[in-house]
C-alpha cells in the first residue's frame, strides 16, 4: 500500500479499480465510439494507446499523465459524466491539462448527481507505482491510497 | 482569482443564475491553472469546436438550450467546425441510413441553436476558419476563446494570437461573458519554448509526419523548431502557411501542442529569436531515420492489413485554395504518367464552403472534377467514426484522421501514386 498526496481539482471520495496509461489519454479517441454506440463497459477506443485500448473505463480509477488530442475532449468528458458513463475518478501524475480541466469543471458545475473526483500533481512516482487492477481510494483532501 | 466588480456581480447571480454558472465555470477552469485574473477577449470572432450533430451528444444540446432559454447569447459571432455529412461523399445505403437516421439526427437542431447563439453566417462551418475566404482571422496579440485544436495551434503559432487549448463549451462560455482566464498560452512565460527541435533531414519533411513526431515527443509543451525554414522558407507564403496548418494539426492531435515557434518564420520567433527558449529546454533531433521510425510505428488496424484501399480522404484540416490548385496539377501529371484519365478509387478532397466557392471560380475546378476527385465541406473524421466505416480500408494523408479513426496514413506522394493508379 502506498499513499500519495495531490491537488484537488474537483472534490469527492471514491474507491475503484485502477486503469493505467503512461502515455497521453486521448479523450475523444477513447470515448467516442463507446458513447456513440452504447458500449455499456465504455471500452477505450483509442487504437494508438496500446496500454488501455479495449479496456473498460466506466467506474474505473483512470490514472494518467495528461489528456491529449481534440479540443472536444472536455465536451466529451462532460457528456460521459452526464450519461453516467464516466470513470470513477481521474488521477493525474502531473498538472492537469486544459481539456481535462474543462471536462471536470463542466461536469462539476452543470451535471447534477454525478461526482467524479479529479486530483492532479500526484507525481511521477504515482504512475510508476499504480498498476492495472490495483484498488485506488481517493479522499476529499486529495490523498490517494493505492493497494 | 481577482475579479472586477462586473465579474463579481455576474458570479453572484446579479445577471441571472445561468450566467452565474457560466462565470463559475470559467473561474473554476482558471483556478485549475492558478489564473490570477480574467482578461477581455479581443478578437472579432470566436471559433467553436462542434458536437457534429451527434445524437449521443444530447447533454451538449441540453446545455446550449439552457443558455438560450436564459436569454444568454454570445457577445461575439463565431464560426464552427465542419458539418458531418454531405450527399456528394460516397456512402452505401447502410452507411447513409446510419448517418441520417442514427448518428447525426441532431445536426439541424444544433445548427438552429448555433444561429440563435451567434453563428457568423450559415456556411461558417470549417476547421480552417482562419482562411482569408472564411474571414475569421485574428490579429497578432488578439486574445481568443477558441477551441478546435488545429485552429488554436495555427492562431497561436502562425497568426501570433493568444489562446489556450480550450475545450468545446468553454469556448462559447468565454464569448458569453467576454472574458477568458489568464494563464498558459495567454502569458509571455507560457509562450516560451521548453523544447528545441532540430530538423536534420536530407529532404523537406512531410508536414503531417513531422508534426506527429513532435507532438508525440513534446506532448503539450512549446517547441522551438530550428532548421525547418531551410525547407519551407522564411516568409509566410500561402505554401508555407498550408504546410504549417498541416504540421500544426498533427502536433495538436498526436500530442497536445497549442503553440510552436519556427525559427526565422513564425512571428514571435522572427521578433524574439532564441530569447523564446526557456533555460533548460530539452532537445529533440529529427532526421530521416526518426521520421521513418515514427511512420513505421503507426498501427494498421485494418482487418486485412494488405487490403486494397477503397476510399481516400485528403483535407483534414480542410485544404486551402492553393492546396486545391496544387493537387489539381499534381493529379493531372500523375494520371498522365500512369496512363489514366481518372482517379482509380473514390477520392474526396475537403475544404471549407468559402474556399470551395472561391475554387469554383477558378479554372482549376473543372480540371479537378475531370480527374474524378470529389470535393466536399464535411469533416472526414465524422464520416469515419462509426463501425461501418471502421471496417473500410480508407487511406489519408492526414495524421489527425489517422489518429482518431481506422484510416491508414500515406504520405502525399504515396496518396498521389495510389489514387492515380501508379501503386498497386
Amino acid at each position: 500500500m502506498k499513499e500519495f498526496k495531490g491537488r484537488v481539482v474537483t472534490p469527492g471520495e471514491v474507491t475503484a479499480e485502477a486503469v493505467v496509461t503512461k502515455q497521453g489519454f486521448n479523450t475523444l479517441a477513447s470515448f467516442q465510439m463507446a458513447l456513440q454506440f452504447g458500449d455499456k463497459d465504455v471500452k477505450c477506443g483509442d487504437q494508438s494507446n496500446t496500454e488501455i485500448y479495449g479496456k473498460p473505463l466506466i467506474n474505473k480509477a483512470l490514472c494518467l499523465p495528461q489528456t491529449i488530442g481534440s479540443t472536444t475532449g472536455g465536451l466529451v468528458l462532460y457528456c460521459a459524466c452526464s450519461m453516467q458513463k464516466n470513470p470513477a475518478c481521474m488521477l493525474f501524475a502531473g498538472h492537469i491539462d486544459s481539456l481535462a480541466a474543462a471536462g471536470a469543471v463542466l461536469a462539476d458545475v452543470w451535471v447534477d448527481g454525478v461526482t467524479m473526483p479529479v486530483v492532479d500533481c500526484l507525481g511521477d512516482e504515482f504512475l510508476e507505482y499504480v498498476k492495472d487492477g490495483m484498488t485506488v481510494t481517493v479522499k476529499e483532501d486529495g490523498t490517494v491510497v493505492v493497494e | 482569482m481577482y475579479l472586477n466588480e462586473e465579474q463579481k456581480a455576474i458570479l453572484n447571480g446579479e445577471k441571472g443564475e445561468t450566467l452565474a454558472k457560466v462565470m463559475k465555470t470559467l473561474v473554476m477552469y482558471g483556478d485549475a491553472f492558478e489564473a490570477e485574473k480574467l482578461v477581455p477577449i479581443t478578437s472579432k470572432y470566436n471559433h467553436l469546436v462542434t458536437s457534429f450533430g451527434l445524437k449521443v451528444m444530447s447533454p451538449v444540446y441540453d446545455l446550449m438550450q439552457q443558455l438560450l432559454d436564459a436569454g444568454v447569447a454570445s457577445e461575439q459571432k463565431f464560426s464552427v467546425d465542419p458539418r458531418p455529412i454531405d450527399k456528394n461523399v460516397p456512402a452505401n445505403v447502410l452507411q447513409n441510413l446510419v448517418f441520417n437516421k442514427f448518428m447525426y439526427t441532431k445536426q439541424d437542431f444544433y445548427e438552429g441553436q448555433l444561429k440563435k447563439l451567434g453563428l457568423m453566417d450559415e456556411n461558417a462551418f470549417t476547421c480552417t476558419c482562419y482562411m482569408d475566404e472564411v474571414g475569421n482571422n485574428p490579429g497578432k496579440g488578439d486574445v481568443l476563446s477558441w477551441a478546435e485544436s488545429s485552429a488554436v495551434v495555427y492562431a497561436n503559432s502562425v497568426l501570433g494570437a493568444r489562446c489556450n487549448r480550450n475545450s468545446g463549451i468553454i469556448d462559447i462560455m468565454g464569448s458569453i461573458v467576454g472574458y477568458v482566464p489568464y494563464f498558459g498560452l495567454l502569458t509571455d512565460e507560457g509562450r516560451k519554448a521548453t523544447w528545441v527541435v532540430k530538423i536534420e533531414t536530407t529532404k523537406k519533411p512531410e508536414a503531417q509526419l513531422l508534426g506527429s513526431a513532435i507532438g508525440m515527443k513534446v506532448m503539450e509543451d512549446v517547441p522551438y523548431v530550428v532548421g525547418l525554414d531551410k525547407w519551407i522558407g522564411n516568409e509566410l507564403t500561402d505554401s508555407a502557411c498550408a504546410y504549417l496548418k498541416d504540421f500544426g494539426a498533427a502536433t495538436a492531435s498526436n500530442g497536445a501542442v497549442g503553440l510552436y515557434h519556427i525559427a526565422n518564420l513564425t512571428p514571435e520567433a522572427v521578433e524574439q529569436g532564441e530569447a523564446l527558449i526557456s533555460e533548460g529546454a530539452r532537445e529533440y533531433v529529427i532526421d530521416d531515420a526518426e521520421l521513418e521510425r515514427v511512420k513505421n510505428n503507426y498501427p494498421v488496424i485494418w482487418k486485412k492489413t494488405d487490403a486494397k484501399p477503397k476510399l481516400c480522404f485528403v483535407g483534414c484540416p480542410h485544404l486551402s485554395l492553393e492546396q486545391l490548385k496544387d493537387w489539381t496539377v499534381k493529379l493531372e501529371e500523375s494520371l498522365a504518367k500512369n496512363g489514366k484519365k481518372k482517379v482509380v478509387m473514390p477520392t474526396v478532397f475537403t475544404a471549407s464552403p468559402a474556399v470551395l466557392k472561391a475554387f469554383e471560380k477558378t479554372e482549376y475546378a473543372a480540371r479537378l472534377k475531370a480527374t474524378g476527385v470529389i470535393t466536399s465541406y464535411i469533416c472526414p473524421l465524422m464520416y469515419m467514426n462509426n463501425p461501418l466505416c471502421k471496417k473500410m480500408p480508407v487511406i489519408t494523408s492526414s495524421n489527425k484522421l489517422r489518429t482518431y479513426t481506422s484510416a491508414r496514413y500515406y504520405t502525399d506522394a504515396e496518396i498521389l501514386e495510389t489514387v492515380t493508379g501508379g501503386k498497386k
